[in-house]
Parts: C-alpha cells; structure tokens; sequence
C-alpha cells in the first residue's frame, strides 16, 4: 500500500517509459520518509519562512470589492521570492533532490516563473540546474530567461512543436530518461506520472492552509467561494487542498479560454470537458484530436498554455467538488489592466484571469482568489496588446 | 498462410533465424513516413533485404520514449496525414510476408479503448504491440485484450530495471523481451559491447521469451555485437529512419536507401552468428 495517491479516481497513474519506473518509485519513498522526518519538515519550513517569504499576506481589496459588489481577498502569492507561487514546490523538491543524493536538477518553464524558481532553489542549494523552455516562451518571458542564467542555470530552448510548455515537459521527461541516475527532475506542476501530482499538491497546500486560517481571522467566516488560475494547476489545487473539507465553498478553477473555446485555440480541457488523455505520464483531461493526438494549447499567458491539467482537478471536477471555467486572453488582459490601477498590484496574466472571472461573476458573499504570481514578467507581451486594444 | 495467430508467428520467426544460427533483424519504420505510399514501400524493403520481423511505429505528437530522429519522423508523418486507420493499412499490406509488430504510444490506444484498438490491430493482420509509455504497473488491460485475440503485448526493460521488477516483467512477456540497450530515449550511440553482455545475461535469466534488444544500434557492426553478446533479435530504428530521412531530403529512393542498409545489417548479423546456438525455448 502506498500513501501517496497514484490515482485520483480514473485519473493520475504512470505511464512512462520503463527506464523512469525506478527512479519513481525512489522518489515516492524519498518523499514519504522527507514527510515523516521532523528535521526536513524544519529545514523547509526555516527556507519558506526566511528565505521564500512564508506567510504571504491575504489583503482584503476594497477597491476591486466594491468594483467587484462584494468582498474579495486576495492571497498574495505575487509576493513570494521570486514573485510567484512556484517556489514553494521548487524549494521542496530541490531539499529533497539533495536528500536522494542526485546532484543534477532539470525543471521545464513555460511562463518562466518555475524556471526561476528551480534556478532559485538549486542556486542555494548548490546542484547543477538546466531549464527546458521552448523558444517561443523564451521570446515573450525573455527578463526570466535573463534572470535564471544570472542564477547559474542553463536554459535549453526547445524548437519542437508550437515552443511552449507542453514540448518543454517532454524534452526534460526525456532529459531524465537519459541522466535519471544522478538527476532529479523538478516537475514545476501538479502534473506527471505519480507521486509528481500528490507531492507538488502537498508542497503548494501550504497556500490553501494559510488563507483558511488567514480568512477567518480576518473576517470571521469561510469564503462563500475561492478562485484560482489553472494550466497544470498547481497554484489552484495548493488552495483548494486547505478548504476541500469544508462542503461549504465552493473551489472555482478558471482555464484560459485563449481565443474563445469555439475557436479551438484555448487552454481549457477541464472546462471543456472531453475524453481523458495521457499526456506527460498521466490520464487526465488533455486537449486532443480524434486520433489521440494532442493538440496544442492557446493563451495569452505562457504559464496557462498547456494542453493538460493535474489529473486531481479532473476528478475534483467529476465528483462535483469543483468546478472549471473559462476566460479569454482579452478579458484577462482588461483584469491585468483593471488591477494595477484599482489596487496598485501588477498581476501575472495567468491569475488575471481569476480576477477577470470574479469581476464577471457578481453575487458571492466573499470571494478568496489566488493572486499567483506578480505582472513585472508580462509586461513588454501585455503593454504591446494593451496598446492595440484600448 | 498458416492459421497462426500473432504470438505463434512471432515465434516462429524467432526460432527459424536460430536455426540459422543468427539473431533474428528487426527493423523499424515510422508508420507514414515520409507518407503512408513510400512507407509502405520501406517496409516492402526491410523485406526483401531481410528482416525477420518489423516494427512499425504509430506517429504519436508527444512520444517520450524516442529521440530526435523518430520524433522528427513521426512530425512528419502526422503532417503527412498518418492516422492510426492508415498505418493498419501498411500493418495489412505486410502482414502476409513478415510478421508486424506495431509500436504506439498508450494515448493513441485510449483514445478508441484498448479492446477496440486491439481488435483493430488483429483485424489488419498485425502479430504484436509494443508501448513505449505502458510500464508493468498500467499494462493489465491491454495485456488481457491482446491476450484474447493472440496478439503479443510486448513489454520493455531498461538497465535501470531491478532484478526484482525485471522478473514480474519477464513472467508476463509475451513475443519477446523488448531489452532497452541503454539509459536513455530512442538513437543511435557508440556503447562498449561487453556492457551489453550482462544486460542480456539479466534480461534472459528473467523470462522464457525471446530476448531482442534495442535503442541505440546505430550500424551493423553495433548489431553484431548485440548479437555475439547473446541477444535472439536485433532491433534498429532511428539509423534507419535517420537513412529514409536523408533520402527524402536529397530526393532518393527512401526504399532503395533502406533496403541497401538492412542488407548490411543482415550481413552483419549472418556473420556473427548466434553466441547461444540453440533454438529459443
């Protein structure tokens, strides 16, 4: 019996190549001995609290809530070292690469933020870091491409396919297949073959317990609803983990609709909703032709720009305990405009899409959205759309 | 043709290139590369330089068990228009001279369900099925599904693979023991032979199938080696689909190209002759 989940109802498993079954299964038991060792517990709590910037603050934003016509807090991931959420998982994953003895670390990035963030950790740590990015993220996040060659990584670029996250991913699977002896890979979602979905939860829950405990000190009740952005959906899923027992909020995961979901061009296979697929070591939802090819992705927001989804947001969807939405590049350009000059917080575009969401859908009681990652990224792609639109 | 069913006739090609006394050639061709005609045309070529048994890959978008070279080839072929129906149709118009083996990954069987896709598979004439991206754990169903219709499901084994693992997989091999040669994706690789000797040695003590090896068999002196170091089949892809590529890309003949190469690595193998020189069990 293993205590971390390998499925999550239909979804979840381990399809990879054989070469990649030992080195999970090494992982799965790094992982549930780091759980159970008091001492690695401390380290990563004493590197969150003093070297991450755990806890974030949860702000209560009065302007965006009266635009809004009720309350709405947001938790202020953008704030973390390294402006985004990716790091709690980077952090943890990298104590645990050096506490497997592996010596070499390779992460994918799309938006750039987890590229960054492996950077980040392994830079501290001391382990040698390559990033795989495909070329055409590499293009719209070029300050993060600037950022983790500054902290010592080498970036890859990849050429296949659209040059997104999804052939990112698989030229770092493929990376490890080959060194998978002495290198461990930083999967920056909660995506990929088990346990990748369970521990990249489990090191993002930290999110969803902070807010739980953070919103009732402040307004002395359960969010009615709690939002959050999704690609892979590791920023979602960390928030939901902390209030799924409590029946009464309801978890709102809001897709890229890129283009408009009948265009075919979007980022939204949970709200979609077709057959599951395998993409990246896992049955989930995943955008794909009749064939069983996958097909690529569209967002204006590289982070949110993947085919796939973590395959516990696919049964969370099922059994009715969440539910998945979408919203278009240019509604979560206007939210990514509308926030800076409400509240004075420049927001990455994938959690602009969150806030687009919310502002779309009056009505709730008080909303408690996940503000992932700060805007500084987007700037030079959304000021250039920006100026087309307005 | 005999009324053998895909896992008899596998091993019947196995246990004539023993009587030989060489390992068997198993070449591997991108299903509708450069397009589903002249890929039927190389694996018309394989033949007649003297394979024994043919893998026929299924172009997938994402396939992460194989390097650049098929990568690229299995772009094309999805560029080309491949479709699953249409490489069945190559797997049909082969079946009758050689044993086909097709290699797909696990999303283009779900996407029908695996007792369709095993049907299907069956119905073209096809003898065995391999998926890069189905270890043991996630293999049940389809193994059940291609059990009931004779086909070989036939499993991978990498050198990372523990002894443990490596003989719960070896017990549920069917066709033939797929042996990964080296740590790493599809391509070819200069690697000492004596390596090879001892992955062989494991994966043989393992299982009571045949035992090919493959990935990284880059000429045919690499697949004499794989020979003399004891293996019952030899299994070459990106060199081959590296070779179709270059002559697509100078406008050659793909066919006479690959047909040329696959007489040399018969060659090869004709001469090295077998290092265990008895039939197969």
């Amino acid at each position: 019996m293993s205590a971390v989940e390998h499925r999550f109802g239909p979804y979840g498993g381990q399809y990879v190549p054989e070469t990649l079954m030992p080195a999970l299964e090494q992982l799965e038991q790094a992982w549930t001995a780091a759980c159970a060792d008091a001492g690695f517990q401390a380290e990563l709590r004493d590197l969150l609290e003093h070297y991450v910037g755990r806890p974030t603050a949860l702000y209560h934003a009065a302007r965006l809530s009266g635009l809004a016509g009720h309350p709405v807090y947001l938790k202020r991931e953008d704030l973390l070292h390294t402006g985004a959420h990716k790091i709690n998982n980077a952090v943890g994953q990298a104590l645990l690469a050096r506490r497997m003895g592996k010596t070499r670390v390779i992460a994918e990035t799309g938006a750039g933020q987890h590229g960054v963030a492996a950077a980040t950790a392994c830079a501290l740590l001391d382990l040698r870091c390559v990033v795989y990015m495909g070329t055409e993220d590499m293009r719209r996040q070029r300050p993060n491409v600037d950022r983790m060659g500054l902290l010592g990584a080498e970036v890859v670029g990849v050429e296949a396919g659209a040059r997104t996250l999804k052939e990112a991913v698989s030229e770092a699977i493929r990376d490890w297949v080959a060194n998978v002896e002495d290198t461990h890979y930083i999967i920056g979602s909660a995506v990929g073959p088990a346990p990748y979905p369970a521990i990249v939860r489990d090191l993002q829950r930290v999110i969803g317990d902070e807010a739980r405990e953070q919103v009732l000190a402040a307004a002395g009740r359960l969010p009615a609803r709690v939002i959050a952005c999704v690609g892979g959906g590791s920023n979602a899923i960390g928030l939901f983990a902390g209030f799924l027992d409590d029946a009464e909020v309801e978890l709102i995961g809001v897709e890229a609709a890129g283009e408009g979901i009948a265009s075919g061009r979007h980022g939204a296979p949970l709200s979609v909703g077709g057959p599951p697929g395998v993409l990246h070591g896992a049955l989930e939802a995943v955008m794909q032709d009749g064939e069983g090819q996958i097909v690529e992705a569209h967002s204006i927001s590289a982070g949110l720009d993947y085919p796939g989804s973590g395959p516990q947001h696919a049964h969370l969807r099922d059994s009715g305990r969440a539910r998945y939405e979408a919203v278009e590049d240019t509604d979560a350009l206007a939210a990514f405009a509308r926030l800076s000059r409400l509240e004075g917080i420049i927001p990455a575009l994938e959690p602009a899409h969150a806030i687009a969401w919310v502002l779309a859908h009056p009505g709730s009681e008080l909303d408690l959205v996940c503000l992932s990652g700060r805007g500084d990224k987007d700037l030079a792609e959304a000021l250039a759309l920006l100026d087309d639109t307005l | 043709m005999s009324e053998a069913n895909g896992i008899e006739r596998i091993a019947e090609a196995f246990e004539s290139s023993a009587r030989e006394s060489r390992a068997a050639l198993m070449p591997y061709l991108m299903g509708g590369f450069p397009d589903l005609a002249r890929s039927q045309e190389i694996g018309a070529a394989c033949i007649e330089g003297g394979a024994d048994v043919i893998e026929l890959g299924l172009p997938f978008s994402d396939p992460l068990a194989d390097g650049p070279v098929i990568h690229a080839a299995g772009t094309a072929a999805l560029r080309a228009g491949a479709t699953f129906a249409g490489v069945l149709e190559i797997a049909a118009a082969l079946a009758p001279r050689i044993p086909v083996i097709v290699m797909a990954y696990a999303n283009s069987l779900f996407v029908r369900g695996v007792g369709a896709a095993a049907g299907a598979l069956a119905e073209a004439g096809a003898c065995g099925l391999i998926v890069p991206d189905l270890p043991h754990e996630e293999a049940g169903e389809l193994r059940g599904a291609c059990d009931a219709r004779g086909l070989a499901l036939v499993p991978l084994v990498a050198p990372t693979t523990p002894a443990e693992r490596l003989a719960e997989i070896g017990a549920h091999a069917r066709g033939f023991l797929y042996t990964v040669s080296v740590t790493g994706t599809t391509g070819e690789r200069e690697r000492p032979a004596d390596a090879l000797v001892e992955v062989i040695a494991r994966a043989r003590s393992s299982t009571a199938v045949p035992v090919a090896v493959g990935f990284g068999i880059g000429s045919p002196a690499a697949a004499a080696d794989a020979a003399r170091a004891g293996a019952d089949g030899v299994i070459v892809g990106s060199r081959l689909v590296r070779a179709a590529t270059d002559a697509q890309a100078q406008g050659a003949s793909e066919a006479a190209v690959v047909r040329a190469l696959v007489r040399e690595l018969r060659a090869a193998l004709d001469v090295a002759g077998a290092a265990t020189p008895v039939v197969p069990r």
